[in-house]
């Protein structure tokens, strides 16, 4: 874990989709004006004509996107998450899933960490809307690299994805040998037996400093990075319940419909424990920088820390 | 194919929408009957669609973006060979591949899956690029409501398809001038919808989309539109060829009973001559 070499999601996935250009002749990248903040910008500048601007217009983008993909073609549509999921949820819904079109979502801005803008383009709602629709897989990657990993997957993969970035720079934190991405599959970044604290995107990175400062109390706490919420990881899940008991979640959004409840929804049929849900609770963001509304929703590692420890 | 024999078909493709939807108790004869004639003309005329390869790469594309009146849509299929027309008396039963809004997962001849109001037309402009991209010569097609239009989706896609001159597509507007709370111009008027299509650099074409003449010279005019999307603007009577049905906004979303459903047929029979 590096803390040294920091960078957004968001630009890892501009990164990520130019890098895969070439490979896959079938790529085509959608925006809606933001080109330059989704860092689809990337992609347009080594394929100018793969890459088309919808305008200030997300549901047709969302509804062009469908039509290229029942010629054969791989779009990938862009925009800040509360417009990619929120104001699109019903395009992306009837459009994209009935059918069941190989769509890939690539929504940015997601979350809090959104900062200055305030409550009205923070997301915090996209992972829950997002689980509910059939066939959707939905991917939150923690770092750069685990966002070539995952566009790479989606490419590869048939059927729509839902793919969540941040604004705000992540560390790197998957840059060992051994790493190793596969969808639906969770990975234990960090073992421990008192407790498992599952997060996701830039959560994991803040879960595990919180791990850190447990572990001075005495407290060994086991840390997965749940980066595909659907399909949800069952085993790993299962064995973390069945080893550690107490089961936290964290995640940048609301924890009404996220990854706290699809783990709380799995465990409490299939291995009954206690698990707790750290993430927004029931309330809208407001402007501050990212550092100070992480630290206000206590969403950062010592805000974790905090949260965990009040209930041991 | 000539004007009487498309009438007969056209004829046929009616007696295919009621017997459905008598069939299903529910649907949407209204649309389904106003549209009738261009659903013909496209399936049995224009389009250059093989039924026994409706996944053709190359084929033309067809988008219902008013997807209620897949009754319509649906006997044109069946009617050009895509399914058994016996099968048009599944619409909208438990188990059958006939749902209630077409489903290109399930239905030989769908090309997209639509019935969320407004959507449509993006998904055809989708196929339009596509085909720009490939350099691929097929034409899409799409049929809007014109109660559908009041959505505002369908101007997003109108702008893009405007702005990119996307002249491989052709949009089709069913005029019937009834929507389920009343005629268009009275519950949030989208006329004059000829000159909002013009004002989105479109061709625009003003036709009685019941008439095989007009209909024709149309889709000729549309293909020979170059450097702008064409909008077809189509006249037509909402329930058109069964006379209790013609022009009655009751009959948007409701099924004839078995003694209306035996008067239709009738009807229709007479007509057929």
């Amino acid at each position: 874990m590096s803390e040294q070499k920091s960078i957004a999601t968001r630009e890892s996935y501009g990164n990520a989709l130019a890098a895969l250009g070439e490979e896959f002749p079938n790529l085509v990248v959608l925006d809606a004006d933001l080109a330059n903040a989704t860092k689809t910008l990337t992609f347009q500048k080594k394929f100018p004509e793969r890459h088309i601007d919808c305008g200030i217009a997300e549901a047709n983008m969302t509804g062009i996107a469908a039509g290229l993909a029942t010629t054969g073609k791989i779009p990938f549509i862009s925009s800040f998450a509360m417009f990619a999921a929120g104001r699109n949820f019903e395009q992306v819904r009837n459009s994209i899933g009935y059918p069941h079109l190989n769509v890939k979502i690539g929504a940015t801005h997601a979350g809090i960490t959104v900062g200055e803008d305030g409550a009205s383009h923070q997301s915090i709602e996209d992972i829950s809307l997002m689980r509910t629709i059939p066939g959707m897989t939905v991917i939150v990657p923690s770092d750069d690299v685990e966002v070539h990993a995952a566009v790479r997957a989606a490419i590869e993969t048939d059927g729509p994805f839902y793919l969540r970035f941040s604004r705000a720079a992540s560390p790197v934190i998957n840059d060992g040998a051994d790493y190793h991405f596969e969808v639906g599959k969770g990975i234990t970044v960090r073992d421990g037996k008192d407790l498992t604290i599952v997060a996701c995107g830039n959560e994991v990175y803040h879960a595990l400093v919180a791990a850190d400062k447990l572990k001075e109390d005495g407290v060994d706490a086991r840390v997965i990075n749940m980066h595909t919420i659907k399909p949800l990881d069952q085993d790993i899940l299962i064995k973390a319940a069945e080893e550690t008991g107490r089961i936290f979640t964290v995640e940048e959004g609301t924890v009404i419909g996220g990854l706290g409840s699809a783990v709380a929804e799995l465990l409490s049929c299939k291995h009954p424990v206690s698990v707790h849900r750290i993430g927004i609770f029931d309330v809208f963001g407001e402007s501050g920088s990212w550092k100070e509304l992480l630290k206000k929703y206590k969403l950062d590692g010592d805000g974790i820390y905090e949260q965990i420890k009040a209930r041991l | 194919m000539d004007k009487q024999k498309l009438e007969k078909t056209a004829n046929e493709v009616r007696k295919g929408i009621i017997r459905a939807v008598h069939s299903a108790k529910s649907g949407h004869p209204g649309g389904s009957l106003s549209a009738a004639d261009i659903y013909t003309y496209l399936y049995f005329e224009e389009m250059n669609i093989d039924p026994k390869n409706p996944k053709d790469p190359d084929r033309d594309r067809f988008v219902l973006s008013k997807g209620h009146t897949a009754p319509g849509f649906y006997s044109a299929l069946a009617n050009r060979g895509f399914f058994p027309v016996e099968d048009l008396t599944t619409l909208r039963h438990l188990g059958s591949y006939l749902q209630g809004h077409p489903d290109m997962k399930h239905i030989p001849g769908v090309d997209m899956s639509s019935g969320s109001l407004g959507q449509g037309l993006s998904a055809a402009v989708g196929m339009a690029l596509a085909a720009r991209l490939d350099n691929k010569s097929y034409r899409t097609y799409c049929l809007c409501g014109d109660g559908e239009i009041e959505e505002g989706q369908i101007w997003e896609a109108a702008m893009f398809a405007g702005a990119r001159k996307l002249d491989n597509l052709c949009v089709i507007v069913d005029n019937n001038n009834l929507q389920i709370d009343g005629p268009i111009s009275e519950v949030c008027s989208p006329y004059p919808i000829d000159k909002k299509f013009e004002a989105f650099n479109f061709h625009v074409i003003n036709i009685d989309g019941n008439n095989f003449d007009e209909i024709k010279k149309a889709f000729d005019e549309a293909k020979a539109t170059k450097g702008m999307p064409t909008a077809i603007i189509a006249k037509t009577v909402k329930g058109k060829g069964v006379s209790f049905m013609e022009d009655q906004v009751g009959w948007h979303g409701k099924a004839p009973n078995d003694e209306e459903f035996e008067k239709a047929m009738a009807e229709l029979e007479r007509a057929a001559g």
